[in-house]
């Protein structure tokens, strides 16, 4: 019906070209000004608390590993979509009012920071006792070996798995929309209940979302490929 | 001059080293031999503090560890720069080129200056014939060449002894050589080190003394003529026969 209507119809195909014309430009601004700020902040704080929070769970501390395993259990048990709400509707009733931007990036970042601090322990983890040794050996303190010898290696075991959380991070600030914030998809929503025209106007958005995350492969597999080098 | 007194060394329920005593002079070259399992590897990591003693008295050049009481880390940080670790598998560092892995102590832990650090790991490479190879990544260098950077890197430390665990035993029999002959020379140098191998030719022609461990304590110690030629004990002459 509605494909054989655009054959049939030369009116409204153009009337439909007319409309992914006029939304591409809204929906563009919407992911340069929204989507992919709301990405690199999100993913820049949540890896600054990974690295804190896979550092804490490694500790011989068991106070900072108490902390860090309860921070992960909450963030990986509850929806992240139910966190948004609770940062955005929840926090209000106790008088802490925040911008729907500034909201998003806390929720996404505390979700990145969780997820991640998995994938940065596991790959500190992974790193032979042997690299400790070597370290300590030649007189390094804990703190220097951390920092000098195992972080190192441990960040390039991480690439893979990081690339892909944040190519899942682009895809999962369409959430923030519902927060109100006027990223792409809000966007889309907006122009899809002026003129009805929801299969257009949300394929659109999900083609220009495969268009950012097709780059951020090809991204991320040149950046694989210049750490595979050595080692 | 380096001494242990009454080294014990318990993993839970295991007893490793049962009451280890031995001195070894400045400039000495002891090699320990002994049954898998003996202890030889813990001993060295004792020295090394990679492992904390149960209990013992550990003194290098006037500075000693007394592990009956509770020792601080930074005293235990102080003290391994005395010792410098060669180890069985390299453990060099992937990240870092030949050049890099000999530098990172001195600049790291010494606070040495990057010009002053490279000039000393530069010398050290060419000493153990890598100065060609020095850009070099440890995964592009051989077993026997990643060994010779080990060497170097424990040297840049500048450590009053050497401790090697089986350093030529994870090397093709034709890479052995070129490991040895670097220890050799430090060896003619005057370095203090304690060998364990299973190198009999080195330990014959090398050692000053040769330590027989078994079951956690030293059991024979001699001159490597003596031990090879007329062990005393029952266990060393059937531990060398087996290998021999
Ligand atoms: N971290 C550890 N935890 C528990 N047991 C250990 C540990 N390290 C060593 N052991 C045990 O201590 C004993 C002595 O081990 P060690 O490695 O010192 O022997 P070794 O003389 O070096 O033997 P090899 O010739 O096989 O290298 C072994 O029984 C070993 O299983
Ligand atoms: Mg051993």
């Amino acid at each position: 019906m509605y494909l054989s209507s655009i054959f049939t119809d030369p009116e409204r195909a153009e009337k439909l070209i007319e409309i992914a014309k006029t939304s591409l430009w809204p929906m563009l601004e919407g992911a340069i000004m929204n989507t992919i700020p709301l990405t690199l902040l999100s993913f820049v704080f949540g890896l600054i608390l990974a690295v804190l929070t896979a550092l804490a769970r490694i500790s011989h501390v068991k106070l900072f590993q108490g902390i860090a395993r309860v921070y992960v259990s909450i963030i990986r048990g509850t929806p992240l979509l139910v966190q948004l709400f609770i940062i955005f509707y929840g926090l209000p009733n106790l008088g802490i009012t925040l911008d729907p931007f500034i909201s998003a990036v806390i929720g996404f970042s505390l979700s990145v920071g969780a997820y991640a601090s998995e994938i940065i322990r596991a790959a500190i983890l992974s790193i032979p006792k042997g690299q400790w040794e070597a370290g300590y050996s030649i007189g390094m303190t804990y703190t220097q070996a951390l920092r000098r010898i195992i972080l190192p290696q441990a960040a390039r075991v991480s690439v893979p798995p990081l690339s892909n959380s944040f190519i899942s991070l682009v895809k999962d600030t369409s959430l923030a929309s519902l927060v109100l914030v006027t990223e792409m998809f809000r966007r889309a929503q907006v122009i899809a209940a002026r003129n009805y025209e929801f299969l257009l106007v949300y394929t659109e958005a999900a083609i220009i979302y495969w268009v950012l995350c097709f780059f951020l492969s090809i991204l991320q597999q040149y950046m694989e490929r210049r750490l595979d080098r050595y080692v | 001059m380096i001494s242990i007194k009454g080294l014990h060394k318990q993993f839970g329920q295991l007893e490793v080293l049962k009451g280890i005593d031995l001195q070894v002079e400045k400039g000495k070259v002891v090699v320990v031999i002994g049954p898998s399992g003996s202890g030889k590897t813990t001993m060295l990591r004792c020295l090394n503090v990679l492992e904390t003693p149960t209990s013992g008295v550990i003194s290098i050049e006037g500075q000693s560890l007394d592990f009956s009481k509770a020792v601080s880390k930074k005293n235990i940080a102080s003290f391994r720069r005395l010792t410098g670790m060669v180890f069985q598998n390299y453990n060099l560092f992937p990240h870092k080129t030949a050049l890099e892995n000999v530098m990172e102590g001195p600049i790291i832990v010494k606070g040495e200056s990057k010009e002053t650090a490279r000039k000393r790991a530069t010398s050290l490479l060419e000493k153990v014939g890598l100065g060609d190879k020095m850009d070099y990544y440890p995964a592009q260098l051989s077993g026997g060449q990643q060994q010779r950077v080990g060497i170097a890197r424990a040297l840049a430390m500048e450590p009053e002894v050497m401790l090697f665990d089986e350093p030529t035993s994870a090397l093709d029999p034709e890479l052995v050589g070129e490991v040895l002959k670097v220890m050799k020379d430090l060896a003619q140098e005057g370095m203090t080190m304690i060998v364990v191998t299973h190198e009999m030719r080195f330990a014959r022609d090398v050692a000053d003394e040769v330590i027989f461990m078994d079951g956690g304590v030293v059991v024979e110690r001699n001159k490597p003529e003596e031990i090879f030629t007329n062990p005393k004990e029952e266990r060393t002459r059937k531990f060398l026969n087996m290998i021999q």
